[in-house]
């Protein structure tokens, strides 16, 4: 299965990156755009087929290195194998 | 008395770091490479140099702070062993939890090149005490990452308990309270992102960095 985690800074905490997007976007003539946040993906290729054992591991994962949870906050989506739920 | 430096793959400023505790010390310091568990015995003070551990991946310190050796620091630490980081060194020690707070993205979003002045905050700290309270130092910065964060609780409780030995007297990164450099609570472990190391010889500009390193190695 996959797990694909999405990392982000908290609310609050300075994003100069999604700022700077933001400002290019409304150059670009995109003026609805309000503000932007840039964060990152993880995807991890996992064995076994437990979901609710995986999003434990992976949440664990994020806690001890994938995220600093000082500034970020992050959530997981799980995807199971298709072919493995057949 | 030993010193040891801990090279993690692409530090870059452990032979400045080395040059500049022989120079002090009169002995060479240990390099220890980041795949060893323990240090080595009798190391009485380490230092964990600037540079670019693991390329910045994930984030700046992050990978490297989760290291063997690390780990095995952070255990002595808590029983006293002093501890400083430069740069990349300051980053590995906030995300190993052995400094409060984080170093963001700096707020202009560039790569910062430059000697910058500091404010000496105290002297009275094991890292200080041969400094001039209030004093104004020269250290070069070189970093991209050392914008000082801490939510607001950490913020105060390091400004009440005087862990906040340096700032900047023109902040060149965005830093909460032109914070440049801190100490633990404990008095045995600081980070800074400015290089101390690199001011210890006239031929460097200045030499503001041997009173850090004579204050910590008097101490100890």
């Amino acid at each position: 299965m996959k797990a694909h985690v999405y990392v982000g800074l908290k609310s609050g905490v300075l994003d100069p990156q999604g700022r700077t997007i933001a400002r290019s976007l409304n150059n670009l003539g995109f003026d609805e755009v309000e503000s932007a946040f840039q964060g990152k993906v993880i995807e991890l290729n996992l064995t076994g087929t437990d979901v609710v054992a995986a999003e434990a591991r992976v949440k664990d994962m994020c806690e001890k290195l994938l995220a600093n949870t000082v500034i970020e906050n992050y959530r997981i989506e799980i995807k199971p194998d298709t072919k493995a739920a057949e | 008395m030993q010193t040891a430096v801990i090279r993690f793959p692409a530090s870059n400023c452990d032979r400045d770091a080395a040059v500049a505790l022989e120079k002090i010390t009169g002995r060479k310091p240990l390099m220890v490479w980041h795949r060893e568990t323990e240090l080595p015995s009798g190391v009485q003070f380490v230092v964990m140099p600037g540079g670019f551990s693991y390329g910045d991946y994930l984030r700046c310190g992050a990978i490297a702070s989760r290291s063997p050796i690390v780990q095995d620091i952070k255990n002595r630490s808590e029983r006293g062993l002093a501890v400083a980081g430069f740069c990349n060194g300051f980053q590995i020690l906030t995300e190993a939890g052995m400094l409060p707070g984080v170093l963001m993205r700096n707020k202009d979003l560039k790569f910062v090149c430059r000697p910058e002045r500091l404010k000496v905050e105290s002297n009275k700290s094991r890292f200080t005490s041969k400094f001039e309270a209030k004093s104004e130092v020269m250290f070069p910065v070189a970093h991209h990452d050392g914008n000082y964060f801490a939510d607001k609780d950490t913020l105060n409780r390091i400004e009440k308990s005087g862990q906040v030995l340096f700032r900047y007297a023109d902040n060149p990164n965005g830093s909460l309270n032109d914070i440049a450099g801190i100490v633990n609570q404990e008095g045995n472990v600081f980070g800074m992102m400015p290089h101390p190391e690199r001011a210890v010889d006239v031929m460097h500009g200045g030499t503001d960095g041997l009173n850090f390193f004579k204050s910590i190695l008097e101490t100890i």
